[in-house]
């Protein structure tokens, strides 16, 4: 279908316009080539209202079967490409067949959608949200425009939010005690904690603390695991004696996170882990990973 | 080849740290803050670097340091141009690399301070607590270093405008003694880095680091606000807990002494026992020592300089705590050099003369405190404690300039029986010097016994035993002294002085047989010269049982001298009897005197065997007698005879012949009419002119060697038959005068005799009386019928 498009031009340009869309946040996306787009910013329940405007190019009519806007979220597995599992999909007439001569404009409006699942894009998976217009047309065949746009959902402060405390150590060798100050982070949040060191045989180099996330897509058998090193932040230089207590102090919003994702419609989850790593002057590395969750807090500006 | 490492390392680290400051530097010309921050970044991540030694790390620190100056400046700006300083706070947490992270914190934070959108307090806090990321030693130091270095001016202390509360300036301390802990511990550490094979060198690196640390506490002592409760209550316990607990003997040595000298005196004296606590807690091996000196000293400098301060060193009873501490650090070291306690004493002894001038007490009792040490290690043999040991002896000598004060000192002398005799004699020499220079007036008998008890090194021998390598002429110089000593010695009440004078001679008895013909002398003439007081004054002031009798010292003297001719020095204490004989005259004690003048005879009987010195004591003896007058008949005669008899057995003819026509003296005295015996006097000088013609005529027998020594000897009996000629004599003849000057004629004749000078003069002289108009002169001479030049 695709290559239709290209072979022929397309009798008429499409547009799609949200009611909003001057005021509303646009936040950037990577496309698959590679180019950032700003697309706009979406939670759920919103209603997502706009206008389509169909242009016939010049002297031309456009004969249809009937014109129709989708909104649809789609996940898509890298493994399996080009295959879209709708999640989410909503559909609208917005015109009877019949033919358009000049530019017309259509308002559409879905109110209060229901868009449970993030925008994400991962190594192996994205889950996206899109408008469609189809102008359906027999022989021709149809022509569609896509308009992406992000979702995010703002949760309240989680009420439990325990820190995160924890005495590792090999024996006779390296005792340490860590603590973060909570389980659960937003994203524009600070990890803070302490490290104590309650024995120190080895000669320590420095300690780092990576911020991993864990990407596992498909189930049963066929899951995929990918693990990606976000953030490296060096916590200490140089060896502590015992009884030293290291700050840490991390701020999360220098780097590009995602709330975490718990079985998104049973195609993939995101997690996300603090991993302490203690290296030693022969470069040995003795690491302890702690899994947080992220979630995104409603932002009290803007 | 590892310096030439660290070289080329250095100059890596200075041209990435050049280029980057100059991208930095462009970020900032064209403002932009991001580029900044990643530039300023990659610059300070040149810090990170491990392989460069402290020496050349500070260097590379110093390069970094310049340029965080601009950094900081912009931040400044950065804020004036509406971005929020929090966020810039935060925006450079978001380097990944904890060093240059940590730099880019302290630089904004100084900002931040300066700023006061928010107390300077939390910054601080947050600032030294963050710091504690850097670990390794040697880039925690600078950092720490670096912190309290952009943090020094912002501060808040009492009326400085960034306090925020009243608890402001509490915290900036907290600050400041929070970092100097931390940098204290990881100095101290630096000494465990690397293998133990470098310790030596790298103990030497660290050293150099030492101001870093140390300036904290210079820091501490400029913040104001910190008064001497604060200091005491907090300041001072947590900076010597950090010192105490780190047990690094270098940085216990190095604080010790900064605290010392960064805090004010005062408040040094009214911590004196926490300050002295923390000393015996320190390692063995510290140089307490030195640290404790060197607050003896600043608090004796304090003392000395205002004179307000003085009554707050006794409100705190400072001395005794002092002391108390020292014993304690001497107590606690059991392994202390002897050298090293003594010099602690020292110090405190200072000390004490410096703000206890008035009180003799606490000197004695740190002479004291020094003895009990100086008892566990026995004498002292190095050179070190022995000066050391005389520095401490010689303080209190320097301080009141006088013996006499030494001497009420009752610890004084137990010290210095710990020294060996070198240092005993030299510290001898001290205190008798110290008398002359001083002008000393010593007034009693007992203190002049307690110095020289004191001074007993130059005294005597120790233990019997002469030390055969003393130079002649030092030892000279040294009993020169005491006899100086003992010519010093004068009082006006002659009681006392003869009481001086048994103590003088108590002591100088035993100088043994080297020193006592040098001591010796001098006391026998201040006893004579007192004597001589005595008699002068009222006859026997005090009654019959005082002590300060002629007849009392002479018997002393008698004793005295006796000493010295067992001591091989019969000439000398010959002369003394004599002395004491003619003293004994004056004060008309005639058995004295005869005793005297019998031991005298003794001595040249037993003693005197060399020919000249048999002469020489002769005429002594003849010149002696021939002025006393105490004597009767029979005892005069006596001894009389008997001189005339030791001339007349003397060696040599001629000296026999001088010593007969002398004898002729005895028999004849102007003053006393029943001592004019013309007739012996006569016979004397002819037995004389005897022995003179015994003489010619030995003379004569050996002709052709030239002899002249009768014919001067017959000049001089001339001469004599002259005198007595003039002196009324009238058993002297001018037939007897006239036949000598025939007798000479004749041998001048014969041969030529070298006399002819004295001749001549005598025959001048002959001539001259005879001519004299008045005193009867020359009808006397009117007898001599010369015709020796016609």
């Amino acid at each position: 279908m695709n290559y239709l498009l290209g072979a022929f031009k397309p009798a008429c340009n499409i547009s799609i316009t949200f009611t909003d869309g001057k005021n509303r946040k646009q936040v950037p996306t990577k496309k698959d080539n590679g180019q950032i787009v700003m697309n706009p910013l979406f939670q759920s329940q919103e209603t997502i209202a706009g206008k389509i405007n169909i242009e016939p190019y010049q002297g031309k009519k456009v004969e249809h079967n009937g014109v129709k806007v989708e909104l649809l979220g789609q996940i898509e597995m890298y493994f399996d490409r080009g295959n879209f599992y709708d999640f989410t999909s909503l559909v609208r007439e917005i015109d009877v067949p019949g033919e358009i001569y000049e530019r017309k404009t259509y308002p559409f409006e879905f109110s209060s959608v229901e868009m449970p699942y993030e925008t994400y894009n991962g190594v192996n998976v994205r889950l996206r949200y899109v408008l469609k217009v189809t102008v359906t047309r027999g022989y021709a065949g149809s022509i569609v425009e896509y308009q992406d746009f992000v979702v995010r959902n703002y949760v309240p402060l989680p009420p439990i939010n325990n820190s995160i405390k924890m005495e590792v150590g090999i024996e006779d060798c390296l005792h340490i005690e860590f603590e973060y100050n909570k389980s659960k982070y937003h994203l524009k949040d600070v990890i803070l904690g302490k490290i104590y060191f309650l024995l120190v045989r080895i000669k320590i180099k420095n300690m780092d603390l990576e911020i991993r996330r864990r990407e596992s897509t498909g189930a049963g058998a066929n899951t995929h695991v990918e693990t990606e090193t976000l953030a490296k932040f060096e916590l200490m230089d140089g060896a502590p004696v015992r009884g030293e207590s290291i700050p840490v102090r991390v701020f999360l919003t220098p780097y590009d996170l995602t709330p975490t994702h718990k079985n998104i419609n049973n195609k993939f989850s995101v997690k996300y882990y603090l991993n302490l790593v203690l290296v030693d002057e022969e470069d040995r590395r003795y690491f302890k990973q702690q899994e947080i969750t992220l979630y995104r807090l409603k932002e009290e500006t803007s | 080849m590892i310096a030439d490492d660290d070289e080329k390392w250095l100059a890596a680290a200075i041209a990435a740290v050049k280029q980057n400051a100059f991208y930095m530097q462009r970020a900032i010309d064209s403002n932009n803050l991001k580029d900044a921050l990643k530039f300023s970044a990659q610059m300070l991540s040149e810090l990170r670097t491990s392989k460069l030694s402290p020496h050349k790390y500070y260097e590379l620190y110093m390069r970094v340091f310049n340029e965080l100056g601009t950094l900081e400046i912009f931040f400044k700006e950065e804020t004036g141009r509406g971005c929020s300083i929090a966020e810039l706070y935060e925006l450079v947490q978001h380097a990944g690399n904890i060093l240059p992270r940590l730099y880019l914190l302290c630089t904004i934070g100084s900002v931040y301070i300066k700023s006061k959108d928010v107390t300077a307090t939390d910054i601080l806090k947050d600032l030294v607590e963050m710091c504690r990321a850097v670990q390794h030693p040697l880039r925690g130091l600078f950092l720490r270093s670096y912190l309290a270095q952009v943090t020094r001016d912002k501060l808040p202390s009492i009326g400085s405008d960034l306090e925020g509360d009243g608890d402001a300036h509490m915290n900036a301390l907290e600050f400041v003694l929070q970092n100097f802990t931390e940098m204290n511990k990881l100095w101290v550490r630096m000494q465990h880095q690397g293998p133990s094979r470098e310790k030596e060198k790298r103990e030497k690196e660290r050293n150099e680091l030492r101001d870093l640390v140390g300036k904290n506490l210079h820091v501490l002592s400029q913040l104001e606000g910190v008064d001497l409760g604060i200091y005491r209550d907090t300041v001072l316990p947590r900076i010597l807990e950090q010192v105490v607990n780190c047990k690094d003997e270098l940085a216990q040595c190095y604080l010790m002494d900064c605290i010392i000298q960064v805090f004010p005196d005062d408040f040094h004296l009214q911590t004196l026992d926490v300050l002295l606590g923390a000393c015996p807690q320190l390692q063995p091996s510290v140089d307490i020592k030195t640290v404790l000196s060197g607050l003896m000293e600043r608090l004796s400098n304090y003392a000395a300089s205002s004179v307000e301060a003085l009554p707050n060193f006794l409100q705190v009873e400072a001395f005794s705590k002092l002391n108390y501490a020292i014993g304690k650090v001497v107590e606690a070291q059991a392994d202390l050099p002897a050298a090293a306690s003594v010099t602690l004493y020292l110090f405190l002894l200072k000390f004490t003369l410096h703000v206890y001038s008035d009180r003799l007490d606490y000197v004695d009792q740190v002479l004291g405190s020094c003895v009990t040490q100086l008892s566990a290690t026995g004498k002292l043999c190095d050179d070190k404690a022995a000066k050391q040991i005389v520095a401490f002896l010689s303080a209190p000598l320097e301080k009141y300039n006088n013996v006499v004060t030494i001497l009420k000192l009752t610890n004084y002398p137990l010290v210095m029986e710990y020294l060996d005799r070198e240092t005993n004699k030299a510290m001898a020499i001290i205190l008798v010097q110290s008398v002359f220079k001083n002008n000393t007036h010593i007034a009693t008998a007992d203190e002049v016994d307690a110095l020289f008890e004191l001074a007993k090194g130059l005294m005597k021998d120790f233990d019997g035993t002469i030390d055969d390598e003393i130079d002649e002429e030092d030892f000279q110089e040294e009993q020169n002294l005491v006899a100086r000593l003992v010519n010093k010695l004068y009082i006006d009440d002659p009681e006392e002085m003869s009481k001086i004078i048994f103590t003088v001679r108590k002591h100088i008895v035993a100088g043994g047989p080297k020193r006592l013909p040098l001591t010796i002398p001098p006391l026998v003439f201040s006893a004579l010269k007192l004597i001589r007081r005595l008699r002068g004054g009222d006859e026997n002031p005090f009654g019959d049982d005082a002590s300060a009798t002629p007849k009392r010292i002479l018997q002393l003297l008698s004793e005295t001298v006796e000493v010295l001719s067992d001591v091989s020095a019969p000439d000398l204490a010959l002369r003394l009897y004599l002395q004491c004989a003619q003293a004994a005259n004056n004060c008309e004690l005639e058995t004295v005197a005869y005793e005297f003048f019998t031991k005298a005879y003794l001595l040249y009987e037993e003693e005197i065997s060399d020919s000249k010195a048999q002469v020489t004591a002769l005429r002594l003896i003849i010149g002696t007698l021939q002025r006393m007058r105490v004597f009767n008949v029979e005892n005069r005669d006596t001894l009389t005879h008997k001189a005339t008899g030791y001339s007349a057995r003397l060696l040599r003819k001629p000296d026999q012949c001088r010593a007969v026509y002398e004898c002729a003296h005895l028999f004849w005295a102007d003053e006393c009419e029943n001592l004019k015996d013309g007739e012996r006097v006569v016979l004397c000088l002819k037995r004389a002119q005897r022995i003179a013609d015994a003489v010619q005529q030995m003379a004569n027998a050996s002709r052709g060697t030239s002899s002249t020594g009768s014919v001067s000897l017959y000049v001089e009996l001339l001469n004599k038959y002259l005198y007595f000629l003039e002196k009324g004599n009238q058993q002297v003849t001018g037939d007897t005068i006239k036949s000598l000057a025939e007798l000479i004629k004749s041998e001048t004749k014969k041969v030529e005799s070298g006399a002819e000078p004295f001749i001549n003069s005598t025959l001048r002289y002959i001539e001259f009386q005879r001519q004299q108009e008045d005193g009867g002169m020359n009808e006397k001479y009117e007898k001599i019928k010369m015709e020796w030049f016609e």
